[in-house]
This record gives structure tokens, C-alpha cells and sequence, in this order.
């Protein structure tokens, strides 16, 4: 038995799954303090699906709390970035490209060190132990405790960081230290960020990884918790105390796997209406269409394999003032059971005009009998043609395709949509997402440059396929059900030189032991 | 003259990436590292090629490699500095300003790092009206102008300095040496004078990218048609609006070469494009027919956004509309169609220059 768990802004909901059978499923509020509403989502699914706690094999949460804390800049640690690649980069220091309040939320503190490889294994220049002890001497003495160590080229030879870190370690111990290798693609900049951003979470990542096992462990529950990837994989507990910067963008990956997992359609559209905001993705064999250009969270250029989502603020809680019309972005969040009209509150949301326009019935319809007709009507208009575009905008031909509606803001969309060869709202739509987070698999990724003087064609692709293999393993993957899901190969261009990159991903079923 | 700040280097960058032409690297590391020198040592005036005197000494510059390197191993950033000053040593005069050898692509802002460093006024012009891949593809070779004296630099203050029979040469040599330096390389070429430069120039194309980028960005903001506004600026016409379907690409003597497949969408259904390309997009086949080959411009942006797509960027799904704009008239010459001509590119067709295929379309629409 498996429990999937999706913490939104608005909703956290829990669905438990036996093998691909969904028995059953709970949406309750999202708390400040997330872990309470998590746990109350549990016990929840527990008590309605009558499953006992030792009947549970494992628990995958799927959570924005760490994209949320950049965002909104908050709860980030003191971090110290370290690049190794003088003489070469020196003109462009870390961070140099980020928004300034969020250097300055985490101390802009960055070291420029020699070292660093070429793309073909030479070393720029030789690793410089005693440069490298003072610097981290210099960490130690101001305090800071996270550390981001990048250097040129690591993704083809990533020695240079592992020595630094050990150096590093050993001047201050209790430091957590991130490896840009160990996260990011080839491009100094975006794995770099995605290294410092990743440091930057790294007591907040303990923390909520702590509050997890705190609320399981209260509930009497012994299994396994596992955490949601931005590319539909999973990572174990310790893993995502690691590296919690993986879970960026999972919200919407989980719901478009989930909503093909429900559907069986696997070439479509997919909304999620959520509470305050809704993603489109497109889906295309089953898998989220992946975004070609860098992506940028918190205003900050990353290099993920991130899915290709557009965002927009309309939400079952999406506020409405009407002089003039507007709907959203403001939302009342997780505040619509409390706030909403239907739910004897005081403000228009956009459930409160599903309600009167006979869409849903939820709460108290005798609430909203006094609202304008007409109004209703242009709002649920403006609905529909906020969801049509936005439609539209992913599609990738002009010929009709299928449209999943997932989420629990569905209720807000009752016309078939513009360009839609038809319209899907599976079974258990409200929960695509919590069921995407329990269907997930494990996988390895890796992303090499190879110089092709050395080795041939054949063997370079043979030797990053085994290292995707070993990470998946590591990861937690069966063996005997890992599979090679996707290999690029991009030839380096303007040189004569032959050098290729190759980047490689392997997935497998979680080991349940 | 003008003076260029952070915001008029973003647009360059942008603007420079629809002249990229599927090509001539992502301006993203030349523009930070533009934005940064901009910051450290003071905007940088532009020139129009008027201003300049026919005495003074102008050197392009540029970084030389692998895109997919240059965005790993960043430069140290005097690289170019020592380069222009070996160049001044040896020529024995002073260098009264820079220039961008190309200015599609990355190297439209390579220049503003010395620029800005050096107080040297960049001239508002480039040697290409695009992006090339190969060094000799500029029109300073129709000129008779000598590629050397060429200097180049390495983060490690390497330098080396380069003297060859012809531009063809100066590409071999210069590549190979590129190669150890680790796959980048920032170099000065091109040294002309005022005089010259007046008769080989592509005249006012940095401005032309700056108002690409801002037509580009203006244009998102209100929500109008981007594509539309952007062939108006560059005065283009549209070949195709369609979906990739396929990309295939291959390795050949260290070129990315490949073809990308389109299926037609809207009046374009039942068409199908197919674009080939080395590094560049070289010809755009409609229907079985070559409509643009090089020298012409073929552009592909992303149907909604406008976003320039490079080669390397192709990918199946996209929506995109293909743009062919019309070349430098200097290209269109005898000599111009010999260096950089859709034969250059083993391609066994006369040119046919872009509008007179669809000028007359383009006037109806």
C-alpha cells in the first residue's frame, strides 16, 4: 500500500493506492506550519479507507515549501559560494546575475579559487590545498554554515569539488555542503545557482524533513517517506535533506503524471485548477513536455530538467472584485473553508460564483442566491476564456487534442474548451496530483562531456548509460527495473575537435523492502 | 554618439539572437559579461560609422569556440585586453576603437568588456549583418582587408599572434590553437582603418539588434503580436508558420550539421519546410523548392513569444514562424556569393535574393 501526499497552497490532499488501484482519498487545508496538515490529511485517508498503519509500505510527499521559501525569500541560510576556476571565470562571480535582495537574503559571500578542468580533462589549473584551507577558514570565522562548491567542469571530472569539500569539512565540520556536480548540467552559471540555491535550503530542508518524521512517527507510522522530483522521480528522506532544491516544480509534474496515470490518455493537455493558482502542461507519452529554455525560480537562472508549465492565478479561491472585473491573482489560499461565501465568510471567490452559476454545490448555496446574474455570468466567461488561451498557448498544433481536466478547482470550467478533441476529467480528478506523487519511480541522471580522441562513440554512450543506471540504483531503484527513459546527444559545434556531450536517465520501480 | 547602458545591452543581446540567424552562440554570458564591465568602469558611447575619422585604427574583437563550452568555462576577462594591447605593441599605433566582427548571436556584445575596461567607443556597425561560422565570412575579406595581424587570449594570459596569407588561413590556424586553449578564445582581428571600414562595414547593426530586442520586448509586455512586429523591423518576410516534427543533427568536421522538419499549421496547412543548417540555418526547402538560402537571413522564432530559436534549440513540438530577411547587398556580389553563397555551403543552386520570391506576397498581406 502506498500513501501519495500533495501539499498545495490552498488544499494538502492524501490518496492511498494499492498497486495501481486508487482506495481512496482526503483534501483537507494546507497549515501554516504544513506538517499538522499533513498529518491531518493521513489520518484522514486512513480512517476513511479503513487501512491499517502497518499496512503502509511507503509515503511520497510531493511539497512546494522550498520553492516558496526563495520566492518569498524566507528561511534561507547564510551560504557561501565557492567556485574553483581561476584564472578562467573570473569576470562573472557567483551570483552575479541573481536579484539582488536574494543575494543579499543570503550574505553574498562568494570565493573564487583555482582550479577547474577543460572540457577534455586537462586541469585549468592545479587544485590549491592551502588557498582553499583559507578560504574555508575565512568561512568558518564568519559563521556560515552552507556551502555551495562549484568548478568548472565538474559534470566531466567532478574531483577538483569532492577534494575542496573534504578541505573544506575539515576546517568546518558541521557544515552542509553542496556539490554543483551532484545537482546541475553542464553551464556554470545555472548549475552554480541551482548548487548555492540548493545550500541556501539546507536547515530548512532538515527541518521539514524532521517535522515529517515527527508527524509519522506520532501517527504510529513506521514506513518510509519519500519526497517528489521536479522530474516525476523520487527521493528517500535523506536524500531530500540533501538536496531539497530537486523539488522544484514537482506540484505540476506530479499532476500531469498523475492525470495520464488516471486517463490512460498519454499525448494531451492538462490543467490543474488548484486553489490559487492553475499549471498547463503538456503531456507527451505520458511524460511532462520538458522546458527547452533555462528556467528560472525566484528570479534565479537554473538548469533542471524542469517540466514546460504555464502559470496563471486562477484558483477554486481566487478573489474577485467587480468594479471593474478582475479574478485573482489574489486568492484566500487555504482560507476558503473559512472565507469564502459558501462557507459563511465575507469574500467573492471564484467558488462562491461556481455555486451560483449551478456548477458545484459546496457549502451553502443559499449564500450567494443574492448575486448578480449577470455578474456570474461574465465571470465564468472570463473563466473559460482565461482557461482557453491558456490552452491554446501550450498546444503544440492547431489540430484538436485531448484536454484532462485535474484538480480540485475544476468545478470552475463546465464548457468543453477551445481546440479540445475532447474533454477528460478522470476519476479522482480532485487528487491527480497526490496520485502522481504515488506512482512515481526512481531515477538516475547523468550529463557528461566526452572527448572522442580517447574513447569511441559507442563506449561513451555505453559508460553513461551505466553511471544513469548506478545513480537510479543508488537513488533506491530495483535493478531489474531500470530502464534507459532518455539519451541526448549533442555534438560540441564550431570546433573540429570530437567532443559530444551526453546526457543520459534511468528509471526504475522504488524498492519496497 | 550615445551612450550604452545595462538596459540597451539586454535588447542588443536579444535582438542579436533573431540576426544569430539559429546561430552564433547564446548572448547570454556576452551580455552579463558586457552588463558587468558596464557597471565597473561606465557605459560605453556607440559611434555611427560617420563619426569615426578615415585615420583612426578600429579592431574587431570576439570570442572564438565551442557555445556550449564558452557557457562552462567562462572567461577571466582580460583576455581581450591583453590581445588589444599585443595588437597595439606590434602595430606600433593605438587602437581607436572596437567593433563587433558579427553581430548575430554572442558576439554582437563581446565587444562592450573592452570597450567599457579600455574607455574605446564601440561603432555602431559589424562585418556580417548576422552570424557565419567561419572567421574569413565577413565582408571586410570582400575588401581585401587581412584577418592579421590576429591576436588571441586565454584565461591563463596566454597570447599569440597570428600572421597568415589569407583569411582562410587565419580560420584553420586560429581554430586549431582555440582548441588548447581549452575551446575558447577571445581575439582582435580585422585591424582597419576609418577609411576602410566606411566602404566594408554593415552599417548600423547594433542599433538594428537594440531596436529588434526592444521591439521584442514591447511588444510581450502588451501582448501584440511579436512576431509581426519584429519581421516589420528587420524588414523580412514570413516563409512558414509551422510545428517541428523532426531534427536530425550530425557532427561534420566539428560543424553541428542537420535538417529540422516542419509541418504546416494555419494557411500553411498540407505545406511542409525543411531547414538545414551548420551551426546556422544555411537553406529553408518549401515543399521540395529552396525558397532562402544564405547569404539571406533565416530566422526562426516561437510562434506566441517571439523567443529567437537557435539551432540547437530546434526540438520537435514547437510552434514556430520562419522568417527570411534580406542580407547586406555587399553579400550579393559575385565575390560575396563566392565566400558565403549556397555553393559555398554544397549547395548546386543560383541565389535568388529572399524578396524576389516574396516581396509581391508580402505587399498583398
Amino acid at each position: 500500500m502506498r500513501i501519495g501526499v500533495d501539499v498545495g497552497g490552498t488544499n494538502t490532499d492524501a490518496v492511498v493506492m494499492e498497486g495501481t488501484k486508487v482506495l481512496g482519498w482526503v483534501k483537507t487545508p494546507t497549515t501554516p506550519d504544513v506538517t499538522s496538515g499533513i498529518v491531518a490529511a493521513l489520518k484522514g485517508v486512513l480512517e476513511q479507507t479503513k487501512v491499517s498503519r502497518e499496512e503502509i509500505d511507503a509515503i511520497m510527499i510531493g511539497t512546494t515549501h522550498f520553492t516558496n521559501a526563495v520566492v518569498e525569500r524566507r528561511r534561507l541560510m547564510e551560504t557561501a559560494a565557492v567556485r574553483l576556476g581561476l584564472p578562467a571565470t573570473e569576470c562573472l562571480p557567483p551570483m552575479v546575475d541573481w536579484p539582488p535582495d536574494l543575494r543579499e537574503a543570503i550574505g553574498d559571500h562568494k570565493y573564487l579559487v583555482h582550479g577547474g578542468h577543460e572540457f577534455d580533462g586537462r586541469e585549468i589549473a592545479p587544485l590549491d590545498e592551502k588557498e582553499i584551507r583559507q578560504v574555508a577558514q575565512d568561512i568558518k570565522k564568519k559563521g556560515i554554515k552552507a556551502i555551495a562548491v562549484s568548478a568548472v567542469f565538474s559534470p566531466v571530472n567532478p574531483s577538483f569539488e569532492e577534494r575542496a569539500a573534504e578541505i573544506v569539512r575539515e576546517e568546518v565540520p558541521d557544515a552542509a555542503i553542496t556539490l554543483s556536480h551532484e545537482i546541475g548540467r553542464i553551464s556554470l552559471l545555472e548549475r552554480e545557482n541551482a548548487a548555492i540555491l540548493n545550500a541556501c535550503l539546507g536547515e530548512l530542508a532538515k527541518a521539514i524533513v524532521a517535522s515529517f518524521r515527527e508527524g509519522l512517527k506520532e501517527m504510529g507510522i513506521e514506513a518510509p517517506f519519500y519526497l517528489s522530483q521536479n522530474d516525476g522521480t523520487l527521493m528517500n528522506a535523506e536524500y531530500a535533506e540533501k538536496y531539497p532544491v530537486l523539488t522544484f516544480a514537482s506540484g505540476p509534474t506530479n499532476s500531469m503524471r498523475g492525470a495520464a496515470f488516471l486517463s490512460g490518455v498519454k499525448e494531451a493537455v492538462v490543467v490543474d485548477l488548484g486553489g490559487t493558482t492553475s499549471d498547463v502542461g503538456m503531456l507527451v507519452s505520458g511524460f511532462p513536455r520538458e522546458a527547452s529554455l533555462a528556467v528560472e525560480i525566484g528570479g534565479v537562472r537554473t538548469n533542471f530538467r524542469m517540466p514546460d508549465v504555464l502559470s496563471f492565478g486562477l484558483g477554486g479561491g481566487s478573489i474577485i472584485s467587480t468594479d471593474p472585473l478582475r479574478i485573482g491573482p489574489q486568492s484566500v489560499g487555504y482560507e476558503l473553508t473559512t472565507k469564502a461565501l459558501v462557507f459563511g465568510g465575507s469574500v467573492l471567490t471564484a467558488t462562491d460564483v461556481a455555486v451560483a452559476g449551478g456548477l458545484a454545490d459546496i457549502g451553502d448555496p443559499g449564500a450567494v442566491k443574492g448575486l448578480d446574474k449577470g455578474l456570474a455570468r461574465d465571470v465564468l466567461d472570463e473563466i473559460q476564456s482565461m482557461v482557453d488561451m491558456a490552452v491554446d498557448r501550450m498546444k503544440i498544433s492547431a489540430e484538436p487534442i485531448p484536454v484532462i481536466l485535474v484538480g480540485g478547482g475544476t468545478i470552475l470550467v463546465s464548457r468543453p474548451v477551445q481546440g479540445a478533441s475532447e474533454m477528460v476529467k478522470p476519476e479522482h480528478f480532485p487528487v491527480a496530483n497526490a496520485i502522481g506523487a504515488a506512482i512515481a519511480q526512481v531515477g538516475g541522471e547523468t550529463d557528461r562531456v566526452y572527448s572522442l580522441e580517447k574513447i569511441s562513440r559507442e563506449e561513451a554512450l555505453a559508460e553513461a548509460k551505466e553511471e544513469a543506471r548506478n545513480k537510479a540504483k543508488g537513488a533506491g531503484a530495483e535493478e531489474e527495473t531500470i530502464k534507459i527513459v532518455d539519451v541526448e546527444e549533442i555534438p560540441l559545434t564550431y570546433l573540429p575537435s570530437n567532443a559530444v556531450r551526453m546526457r543520459v536517465k534511468a528509471v526504475g520501480d522504488l524498492t519496497i523492502t | 554618439m550615445r551612450l550604452l547602458y545595462p538596459e540597451n545591452v539586454e535588447d542588443i543581446a536579444l535582438g542579436a539572437a533573431v540576426l544569430g540567424t539559429g546561430g552564433g552562440g547564446d548572448p547570454y554570458i556576452g551580455k552579463l559579461m558586457g552588463i558587468q564591465a558596464i557597471h565597473e568602469y561606465g557605459p560605453v558611447s556607440l559611434l555611427s560609422l560617420d563619426e569615426i575619422e578615415d585615420d583612426d585604427l578600429i579592431v574587431s574583437s570576439a570570442m572564438m569556440g565551442a557555445p556550449t563550452v564558452m557557457v562552462e568555462k567562462l572567461p577571466k576577462g582580460d583576455e581581450i585586453i591583453r590581445a588589444f594591447e599585443a595588437l597595439e605593441n606590434y602595430l606600433g599605433r593605438k587602437i581607436k576603437a572596437t567593433m563587433s566582427a558579427e553581430a548575430g548571436g554572442l558576439n554582437s556584445v563581446t565587444p562592450l568588456t573592452v570597450a567599457a575596461r579600455l574607455r574605446l567607443p564601440m561603432v555602431d556597425c559589424d562585418g556580417m549583418g548576422r552570424a557565419f561560422p567561419e572567421l574569413q565570412m565577413v565582408t571586410a575579406t570582400l575588401y581585401g582587408i587581412s584577418a592579421t595581424p590576429f591576436a588571441m587570449g586565454d584565461d591563463k594570459g596566454n597570447g599569440v599572434i597570428l600572421n597568415t596569407v589569407d583569411n582562410r588561413w587565419t580560420e584553420t590556424f586560429s581554430r586549431s590553437i582555440a582548441i588548447d586553449m581549452g575551446c575558447t578564445a577571445l581575439i582582435a582581428c580585422y585591424s582597419t582603418t576609418g577609411r576602410e571600414l566606411k566602404e566594408w562595414a554593415v552599417p548600423n547593426t547594433i542599433s538594428l539588434a537594440e531596436e529588434i530586442g526592444q521591439t521584442i520586448r514591447e511588444a510581450r509586455a502588451t501582448k501584440s503580436g511579436v512576431v509581426e512586429a519584429v519581421r516589420g523591423v528587420v524588414g523580412g518576410f514570413q516563409i512558414f508558420k509551422g510545428k517541428i516534427v523532426d531534427v536530425e543533427r550530425r557532427t561534420v568536421a566539428g560543424f553541428a550539421r542537420g535538417e529540422a522538419t516542419f509541418e504546416g499549421i494555419d494557411e500553411y496547412t498540407s505545406h511542409t519546410l525543411e531547414l538545414n543548417f551548420q551551426n546556422e540555418n544555411l537553406v529553408a526547402i518549401l515543399d521540395g523548392e529552396i525558397v532562402v538560402s544564405v547569404p539571406d537571413l533565416i530566422t526562426v522564432l516561437e510562434a506566441e513569444t517571439g523567443e529567437p530559436i537557435t539551432t540547437e534549440g530546434l526540438r520537435y513540438g514547437f510552434r514556430v514562424v520562419v522568417l527570411g530577411i534580406p542580407c547586406d547587398p555587399k553579400w550579393r556580389t559575385p565575390e560575396g556569393l563566392a565566400l558565403v553563397g549556397p555553393r559555398y555551403f554544397g549547395y548546386e543552386i543560383d541565389y535568388t535574393p529572399v524578396e524576389e520570391r516574396y516581396g509581391r506576397q508580402s505587399k498583398e498581406s
